[in-house]
């Protein structure tokens, strides 16, 4: 029963949307809990500071990127396509939920303070009550969404990579960022393949759907550089051997982009990089991010002691 | 190259984990039918219900007209011999 004890470690992520009343859950509840029988605690004398900050790290990137896709709700070319994308942030929305909870129980101190009482769980606290500078998601995230090409060359390209990325982290070390990460390749995988199959049709489809592709490719390759830019917590995290240093993946996606690529007749942008440094990741945003801050977390500023 | 104002309709039938057998679940507009399958998994799966798709070309499908319906079905209706009710089943006969 070894695996049975460990799953009373932690709270399926699925407890709290349950509330106690499964008659509202038109399928069954049979929901499957991706850490069960991962072993969860952290080591006693182990220092948490530096999983957190990695976990942290990638929980902004799938939470920021879940917010900008969900913008596409109502607002896609077509009913499908509309579902699709939201489907695609929901997937994002719980893999951030999963890292948010994991970095605020390694380090329990990088969860904001809120008043005292306030029945908001550490995951809400880190994604609503964190003001710009603390958050760590790389700046390709961030920005706004353009037309739908833009949208699927930029998801096209994090797909692409960050497949590559959970992939290697299904080895980590730590068992619960391996546990989410092989959650995370089936999601991906699935993402990527949306965002080639429509990057191609858009490139085979008419004159205009080309142009905004190819347009679209230009608009987000100079921030793509970023995601392969090691920053000192991944440095930290790579040593460790929990993490992983994404410019050791730039070879694998670049074969991968370059296949699609080909197929699509698409060249290769010769557009320069934007900057050198992973800013993003030192809690330098753009302007974009400040306006999605201010949508996201508005409602729960406003309700610090809300329950939800 | 002229440009469909519409992408064709498409009827998506889907397996449940607990059925045997692929059900109608609804319809669904796709640009080709690899699109479709992805279409139908994004729109009719979401809740953990299917293992199987199958998309067919609503105008692949040949059906009977309302119009039909007496010539076509009525006359089966007084045939009641025709149902096996009225034969004992045997007890070490399973799954009747």
């Amino acid at each position: 029963m070894e695996s049975r004890d460990l799953d009373l470690d932690h709270d399926s992520v699925y407890d709290g949307l349950l509330g106690g009343d499964p008659s509202q859950w038109a399928f069954g509840t049979d929901f499957e809990d991706p850490l069960a029988g991962v072993d969860t605690t952290i080591p006693a004398g182990v220092d948490g500071a530096a999983p957190a900050a990695y976990c942290l790290m990638l929980g902004d990137d799938a939470l920021i990127y879940a917010h900008r896709l969900s913008e596409w709700t109502s607002n896609a070319p077509d009913l499908e396509d509309d579902i699709a994308l939201a489907n695609i942030a929901l997937d994002l929305l719980g893999r951030a939920r999963l890292l948010l909870a994991r970095a605020a129980a390694a380090d329990p101190s990088v969860v904001p303070v809120l008043p005292e009482g306030s029945p908001v769980p550490a995951e809400d606290a880190l994604a609503f009550f964190r003001d710009e500078p603390a958050f760590r998601n790389v700046r390709y995230v961030e920005a706004v969404n353009g037309d739908f090409a833009v949208t699927i060359a930029r998801l096209l390209l994090f797909a692409s990579h960050r497949l590559a990325l959970l992939q290697r982290l299904t080895s980590s070390v730590d068992p619960v960022l391996a546990a989410i990460a092989a959650k995370g390749v089936k999601e991906v995988t699935y993402h990527r393949d949306y965002a080639g199959r429509w990057f191609l049709t858009l490139a085979r489809g008419t004159d205009e759907s080309r142009r905004r592709l190819v347009a679209g490719l230009q608009t987000v390759w100079p921030m793509y550089a970023e995601l392969s830019r090691c920053s000192d917590i991944e440095a930290v995290a790579a040593e460790q051997s929990f993490g992983v240093d994404p410019s050791t993946l730039s070879d694998e996606v670049d074969a991968v982009i370059e296949h699609v690529l080909a197929t699509s007749g698409v060249e290769r942008p010769d557009v320069p990089p934007s900057g050198t440094r992973p800013l993003g990741r030192e809690g330098q945003h753009t302007e974009a991010m400040g306006h999605l801050l201010a949508e996201l977390q508005v409602v729960a500023r406003a309700h610090p002691m809300g329950k939800w | 190259m002229t440009v469909q104002p519409e992408w064709p309709l498409y009827e998506i039938f889907v397996r449940g984990k607990r059925g045997l057998n692929h059900v109608h679940v609804g319809s669904l507009h796709a640009a080709d039918d690899e699109m479709a399958v992805r279409h139908a998994r994004d729109v009719y799966t979401r809740r953990n219900e299917g293992v199987s798709i199958w998309a067919v070309r609503a105008d692949l499908i040949v059906a009977s007209s309302p119009d039909e319906k007496d010539p076509l079905f009525a006359p089966a209706g007084d045939k009641v011999y025709r149902h096996p009710t009225f034969y004992a089943i045997p007890d070490d006969v399973p799954h009747m």
